[in-house]
């Protein structure tokens, strides 16, 4: 009377059980040869980093290297969990995050630097400013800046009907947040209402369909739908533009070094990989990209 | 203008309008058709959206949809190229969420319809299937990464991923499966039970194979959900990039992270610079053309057993 | 629901004992997913409170602060602040929008569907609105982002096209086939001589409509505008993408604002885990869980009482 293993239905949720089993089974036969790095963090380095994985790829064919965003602080949280090889991250490790690493791991975290980015202001085409000083910049993003107004400044934004600055900014637990804030404001906090975009690319974006608004990000992400400032400290000194050579001379004011760090010395595959992206392959790369290489003479501001 | 009052009701040979050559009853005529077409209007902006969209996403993603464009990996930063390690991703996610939850599902929905007493646990019970119905995605994301990525330790994976989207799936397929086991007359159950079946014998033999359109419908239309998901699987095992050969058909491991559609178009709209346009327009299509396919197919399937009932 | 005349354990003279102990297995196995979905609940709960607990109890959290301040500055170097108020108003503003827009035209659909169309149109808008409810949100979130921010630029005069409206819009979009398809169930609910009756007195549709069938399904549709509700508070993708992830107080629709789901999408992969700043997020991971669960309550209420007549 019984029919085991039972009618079709029964049968039908057995199989796929059973299939999913061994699909499972199966994939967790150890990986014959081939080793995977995880490498994770900045969301400004992003890009350069997938760029380097897809072309480290035919250099090393049997090394797959992992990339994902998440910002600066993922990657060094990753590292304090062990749970990834290379953390990226646009901005120094801090001092508190260190000690965790070596808290967690018993490991200090390394420092490789594998280039510079020139942080770019970036505004709608429409808009008729050409350069900007980092008091205007302040005024205009710090907590009790007193810009909200374009014509405040002096000027009209065609295009612009509310004349509101629209102030693009990017999420607060982001690298690039995080230096902007203490290069510009002077470790004041941003001015609340600020659009915080998850992503470089989002704010170059919102900045280039905006006619009201004012972003900043990586020089690297930029399109040719937006205007990229000159940038003075004070008013009165030279508007340097955000390139390789202002960075290399150290007159860009806003360039941050990129950052690569490693749990103790790196050794094997990840000491290759990290190798090869420091040779001019890597940097080659990188500079296409749209980031400023490590400058030839070796370092060119810290 | 003709029709009858009711859908369904036999016409008349005054065309239902026993009143409508009174004034009166032209005026309710007219007040018929106003409402007729005031809901009508209604029904039609809520369309009207929709076939917009739909439309203006397959013509920009027109100059970029072909089966090499299914089977490519990405190429120059992901600017060019194709979707496969992405769509094998979504592939992956799916198959192991879904085998996970149904079987849980299923069993939970019998246990819940043919042996729970109307106590009040098993009212809580019900309570809890419709709260996790409507827990936020981005709640079921912490819960993933706090249990299965730290607490139990599989890191950020395709298993992470999957069992997060298990959970999420897991209440609408109860609710469809208890669905689908109600339907069935309580007059069968009792053919069996007079005849000395058990209840387990009464469920095996004759319960479940008479719900399984209504069971299977209900576990496919997860697809779309566990498919088109992005927060769960962000911050438990989806990457941006992955390098995968062109066309292979097994390339992640439990253990692996890997990619998947829904994440690949959040980054391609929010990361990756240059992008040629019609590139995340047709990654979008995919997502939405595949997801439409499965849940067509669902309907299909629910169709044909439906016909195949001799009940 | 008990055969008759079964013991407990379901033995019977004459019964094999492997098919007494599969059997017996299998009960067990059906019982323990039946609390499966307490357990999954439970476990989300604790799992959640866990992570927050250590904020939650510590001498420097200050609980109206963090419900009733603006000021949410979780990474400032000089004055780290935690007030979520201006999330929660975004939850609030978003979700209201998305109701204002998705209840009149998704119950205006649903009685529409129900009253007054023939079988064929019927079927069509049937498979119409299990195509809108089949779209994922990231999906809608790259609409938002890349269709209505450009269309709201151009012909309206928002500063921004990310803003509370562009969000209430597509929020609205996902919540309506919910609505549409619950509270079609809730119309047919409605018995036909209700129907009968009405128009035995003379009534036009509409008056059956508005007179007799919206008091008669008012649980049904309730519920259906709840669930709504809850589909639009929980929506983390669409948003992020959408509403243009600002910390203020909207004003107005066209300002930008940011939800309680979004920020804690946006800011969790970023924060170290077991920090302060992580154990926030978990922290509005709770309140976001129990404004659900209140929303889900109140709807389980009212499907209850549709029952019960």
């Amino acid at each position: 009377m019984t029919r085991w293993p039972g009618p079709p239905t029964v049968r039908v949720l057995l199989l796929a059980s059973l299939f999913a089993a061994v699909a499972a089974g199966a994939s967790c036969r150890p990986k014959t040869g081939g080793t995977a790095i995880q490498n994770k963090g900045s969301d400004t380095m992003v890009n350069v980093a997938q760029a380097w994985a897809e072309a480290y790829r035919l250099v090393a064919p049997d090394v797959n290297v992992e990339v994902s965003g998440g910002g600066s602080g993922t990657g060094i949280a990753a590292l304090t969990a062990g749970t990834v090889h290379i953390a990226n991250a646009s901005r120094d490790v801090k001092p508190e995050e260190a000690e965790q690493v070596r808290r967690n791991t018993g490991l200090s975290p390394v420092d490789h630097k594998v280039g510079y980015d020139a942080l770019a202001v970036y505004v709608h085409p429409n808009n008729p400013l050409e350069a900007i000083t980092f008091e205007t910049l302040s005024g205009i993003y710090r907590e009790d800046g007193p810009l909200v107004r374009w014509q405040q400044l002096g000027f009209s934004v065609p295009g612009c009907r509310s004349d509101e600055i629209v102030r693009v900014s990017r999420q607060s637990s982001s690298g690039t947040y995080d230096f902007f804030r203490e290069r510009v404001l002077n470790k004041r906090d941003f001015k609340l209402g600020s659009r915080d975009l998850n992503g470089s690319k989002e704010v170059v974006e919102l900045v280039g369909t905006t006619p009201c608004a004012i972003g900043y990000s990586g020089m690297g992400y930029a399109t040719a739908h937006v205007k990229m400032l000159k940038v003075a400290r004070r008013a009165g000194e030279p508007a340097y533009p955000p390139t390789v050579e202002a960075t290399w001379a150290r007159a860009y004011p806003i360039a941050r070094s990129l950052h690569m760090y490693t749990l103790g010395e790196p050794a094997g595959p990840v000491k290759a990989y990290l190798d090869w992206v420091l040779s001019p392959d890597g940097q080659r790369i990188l500079q296409e990209s749209g980031y400023v290489p490590v400058p030839p003479s070796g370092e060119a501001r810290r | 203008m003709h029709e009858p009052l009711r859908p369904g009701a036999p016409a008349r040979h005054d065309g239902g309008r026993p009143f409508a050559h009174t004034s009166f009853g032209r005026r309710k005529v007219r007040q018929e058709a106003a409402a007729r077409a005031v809901f009508l209007a209604m029904t039609l902006l809520m369309v009207a959206p929709l076939v917009a969209i739909v439309s203006h996403l397959v013509i920009e993603a027109w100059p970029a949809l072909s089966l090499e464009f299914l089977l490519d990996i990405p190429r120059e930063r992901m600017t060019t190229g194709g979707i496969w390690p992405a769509f094998v991703g979504t592939i992956y996610l799916v198959v192991i969420s879904l085998a996970v939850a149904a079987p849980i599902g299923v069993l939970a929905a019998v246990y819940l319809n043919e042996y729970a007493k109307d106590s009040w646990f098993n009212r809580v019970i019900s309570l809890a299937v419709i709260n996790l119905a409507g827990v936020p995605s981005i709640v079921h994301a912490l819960f993933g990464l706090g249990a299965f990525v730290y607490a139990a330790r599989f890191g950020f994976s395709v298993a992470a991923a999957s069992l997060t989207l298990a959970i999420m799936t897991l209440p609408v397929i109860i609710a469809s499966t208890r669905e689908a086991l109600s339907a069935v007359p309580m007059s069968f159950r009792e053919a069996c039970w007079n005849v000395g079946a058990t209840r387990w014998q009464t469920i095996r033999g004759v319960v479940l194979p008479n719900s399984t359109s209504g069971i299977l419908t209900g576990i496919i239309l997860q697809v779309s959900r566990a498919a088109g998901e992005t927060a769960p699987i962000m911050f438990t095992g989806a990457v941006l990039y992955k390098a995968v050969e062109r066309g292979t058909l097994l390339p992640y491991y439990l253990d692996d992270q890997c990619m998947a559609l829904s994440m690949h178009l959040y980054v391609l709209t929010t990361q990756v610079p240059n992008v040629a346009p019609a590139i995340p327009y047709a990654t979008a299509v995919v997502l939405l053309g595949s997801v439409l396919l499965v849940n067509g197919s669902a309907i299909g399937l629910r169709i044909w057993l439906r016909n195949r009932k001799r009940w | 629901m008990t055969p008759p005349g079964t013991t407990r354990s379901g033995a019977r003279p004459g019964r094999p004992f492997v098919s007494l102990a599969a059997e017996r297995a299998m009960e067990a196995a059906i019982r323990l997913s039946g609390i499966s979905a307490i357990v999954f609940v439970l476990a989300i709960f604790f799992f959640i409170f866990r992570e927050a607990a250590p904020v939650l109890f510590s001498d420097e959290f200050k609980p109206l602060e963090f419900l009733f301040s603006v000021q949410w500055y979780p990474t400032s170097v000089v004055d780290i602040r935690y007030g979520t108020l201006a999330l929660t108003a975004g939850t609030v503003g978003v979700t209201l929008v998305a109701m204002l827009l998705a209840v009149p035209f998704g119950l205006g659909a649903a009685i529409f569907v129900s009253e007054f169309c023939g079988r064929r149109l019927r079927e069509t808008l049937k498979i119409v609105i299990e195509i809108l409810a089949a779209i994922p949100s990231v999906v809608w979130g790259f609409v938002a982002l890349t269709v209505i921010s450009r269309l709201m630029v151009s012909y309206t005069s928002a500063p921004v096209g990310v803003n509370m409206l562009n969000g209430g819009i597509v929020l609205a979009l996902m919540s309506v086939p919910i609505i549409v398809s619950i509270g079609e169930d809730a119309l047919k609910a409605v018995p036909d001589s209700y129907r009968e009756a009405a128009l035995a007195m003379g009534a036009t549709r509409w008056q059956l409509v508005v007179r007799v069938l919206l008091p008669a399904a008012r649980n049904g549709l309730l519920a259906a505008v709840l669930l709504g509700v809850g589909r639009a508070v929980g929506e983390t993708m669409a948003v992020l993408m959408a509403t243009g992830h600002a910390v203020q107080i909207p004003h107005g629709l066209l300002d930008s604002v940011r939800t309680l789901t979004a920020n804690i999408a946006a800011e969790l992969g970023e924060a170290p885990a077991g920090s302060a700043h992580y154990r926030v997020l978990f922290l509005t991971g709770i309140q976001l869980f129990i404004l659900t669960f209140v929303v889900n309550l109140a709807a389980d209420l009212a499907i209850r009482g549709v029952r019960r007549k």
